[in-house]
């Protein structure tokens, strides 16, 4: 908007030296926003609809004194010409906003099984609850005695986390798993240092998130790899062969990326306690064990949850996200502060830990994303938690077994909540490759699964159904997929043709990476 | 796949050739169809020093990003600059244009640790 209605007038975008009826003609990219634009069509950008001098709307009176911007600031730091703005109404904004939402595919359509990323269904009343006035009303630096509600539900969560983590203490501050995974690294530094120590190596399984290296990096350590063996689980002997004084720590998802569980995770664990390092679990998989067996009882030291992924939050786009690290007795003095806490005469108060490693984010974190968690726990209770575990490793376990012999089972032994197939074999008989089924699957209105990740995996494809899809559903999951194998070749490389956008150039799209609609007009014409 | 008889292999799917300027290294058909579509190659700064087995380059494709191991023991003396604009060089011809870098080697017999072709499709047939 700008500052004073309509004071910059079309005949500013308008080149004065072209023929005289140009400002009345449609503009070079003002597509009709109104045209039929729905179906299969692909949306055209905002800039496409885009034309001088129109605007969404101008205050007509504001009671409000007008100045020039000659007035406020300083000549040097003007600009000499309005910046470049898409200018469109208010009717064609929202019409080509409301057109994308109905191209996307969501949770809330239908079944997401995008491994890893646990895409389950949340429940709606999660959000009710996050949009409660008491909660939304609430100023972050209101004194504690005018917020005791908040306390008492991030204290309440707090608790509730330790006990499914099996951990002493946590912070919420963190607001997404990444940063949480930054969060434990930086509590691992703390530790090593207040032991007088500086160590240097971080131990990754080569099957690891790619957040995992990058928040060690980050964290200032060094990556230092561990092999899968054949059973798809860390390599004992090559551990072993890696862990020496110099090691900080190891982290590790378990179940792992494969959805297979860590059964060495005792041993692991003392072998790295034993050399001095800390143990770390990535919580990106915890969903599959809530409520039947907890990282803290595994031997773990530091655990971060991605509450968006385990209990209900809103992902992807949708976040803000939300990634608490729990640790156990050792660590707490080092969390990030403030954090709530229960006084003798029952009010909540803050308070920040002696050696805390200081603050990991503003405030107390992404406070609502928080609420739905708490809620997801409350509806669920203790018992209902170890419910959702049971139903996604059962519903993973139902499909991998549907899938045996139409798609390679790399690992083929009882998974967790998600597991991981191959399309190798259809590449080498039928020339279907991972990417292909992907690009199938749209067809068949699914969302596509994990591909080529974990990489330790030729052609993989990773499948995390999650508990919140029916068996009806999973069984139309299944057969698609099943038909998929078993069509003629040939079929899936044209996928998809019932989308807005057809198969997309991916290479060429990454190699001339055009990021704006500026270097999309200068490159017209060179995209070959 | 491709696997030439003139070169030398590594497990990690690199090939090595003795030229007379030194030992010029790349990735193998075989790495190149496994990576699939190739779209950015980090290249090591000229005048490095290498071990072998240290991560020397990074090739990310569609798929992934892996890294390129120095198969041997020496400096980088060149560079495939052509790469940093023509990062399909690896897809379409992995043994010739598509060249990472030389290394000037140390010892006499560099190439003497590294694979040969049939122990090279050994590997990727067994």
């Amino acid at each position: 908007m700008h500052g004073k209605g309509d004071q910059v007038s079309t005949s500013d975008y308008v080149d004065e030296t072209a023929p005289s009826n140009s400002a009345r003609i449609p503009a070079p990219a003002g597509k009709a926003t109104s045209a039929p634009l729905m179906g299969r069509k692909s949306e055209p950008t905002i800039f496409e609809f885009s034309s001088p001098g129109r605007r969404a709307w101008s205050f007509r009176t504001t009671g409000i004194p007008e100045w020039e911007p000659q007035e406020l600031v300083p000549a040097r730091m003007l600009r000499d010409r309005p910046v470049d703005l898409v200018e469109v109404p208010e009717r064609d904004l929202v019409a080509h906003v409301t057109r994308l939402t109905h191209r996307q595919y969501s949770v809330d359509l239908g079944a997401y099984p995008l491994g890893s990323c646990t895409m389950k269904y949340n429940p709606k009343v999660c959000d009710e609850t996050a949009s409660l006035p008491g909660l939304t009303g609430v100023h972050p630096a209101a004194p504690a005695g005018l917020c005791q509600g908040w306390l008492e539900l991030l204290w309440g969560l707090t608790e509730a986390l330790c006990e499914v983590t099996g951990m002493a203490a946590a912070t919420l501050q963190p607001p997404a798993g990444a940063a949480g995974e930054l969060t434990g690294l930086l509590l691992m530094r703390a530790w090593h240092a207040s032991n007088g120590e500086r160590r240097t190596k971080v131990i990754i399984p080569d099957s690891a998130h790619g957040t995992n290296p990058a928040s060690v990096t980050l964290g200032g350590y060094e990556t230092v790899t561990v092999p899968s063996d054949e059973r798809g689980l860390v390599d004992m002997a090559a551990l072993r062969s890696r862990l020496d004084g110099d090691v900080a720590g190891i982290m590790l998802t378990n179940p792992n990326t494969l959805g297979l569980f860590e059964e060495d995770i005792a041993e692991i664990a003392a072998a790295v306690h034993d050399v001095g390092g800390l143990v770390y679990y990535d919580g990106a998989n915890l969903n599959a064990i809530l409520g039947v067996t907890r990282p803290g009882d595994m031997g773990f030291d530091i655990v971060h949850m991605n509450l968006h992924k385990t209990f209900a939050v809103p992902h992807g786009g949708g976040g803000p996200g939300a990634g608490p690290v729990a640790v156990s007795e050792r660590l707490a003095a080092f969390l990030p502060g403030p954090l709530p806490r229960r006084s003798e005469n029952g009010s909540f108060e803050w308070h920040t830990p002696a050696s805390s490693v200081g603050r990991v984010h503003a405030w107390h974190g992404n406070a609502l994303a928080l609420a739905r968690a708490w809620t997801y726990i409350l509806l669920n209770g203790g018992d209902g938690l170890r419910t959702v575990a049971q139903a996604a490793v059962l519903n993973s376990n139902w499909l991998r077994q549907r899938l045996r012999g139409f798609y390679d089972i790399p690992f083929d032994r009882p998974a967790m909540h998600e597991f991981v197939a191959s399309a190798s074999s259809l590449k080498k008989s039928k020339g279907i490759r991972a990417l292909d089924v992907a690009k199938r699957m749209l067809e068949e209105g699914f969302h596509a699964p994990t591909v080529y990740f974990p990489l330790v995996v030729d052609e993989a494809l990773m499948i995390e159904p999650t508990e919140t899809e029916s068996l009806e559903t999973l069984s139309a999951l299944a057969d698609s997929l099943i038909s998929i194998a078993t069509e003629p070749p040939g079929e899936a490389a044209l996928a998809p043709r019932s989308t807005p956008v057809g198969r997309v150039d991916e290479a060429l799209a990454a190699r001339r990476l055009q990021a704006t609609w500026d270097a999309v007009l200068a490159g017209d014409g060179r995209t070959g | 796949m491709n696997v030439p008889e003139h070169l030398r292999y590594t497990s990690d799917h690199e090939w090595a050739r003795g030229d007379s300027d030194g030992v010029r290294i790349g990735i193998t058909d075989y790495a190149q169809d496994s990576l699939g579509d190739v779209v950015f190659v980090q290249l090591p700064t000229p005048g490095r020093r290498v071990t072998a087995g240290e991560s020397i380059a990074e090739v990310e494709s569609t798929k992934s990003v892996s890294d390129i191991y120095a198969p041997i023991d020496g400096i980088v003396s060149e560079v495939n600059q052509e790469l940093t604009d023509a990062p399909q060089r690896l897809n379409e011809d992995p043994y010739g244009e598509g060249w990472l870098c030389v290394i000037a080697p140390d010892g006499d017999s560099p190439l003497a640790p590294l694979m040969d072709a049939d122990s090279y499709r050994g590997l990727i047939e067994g």
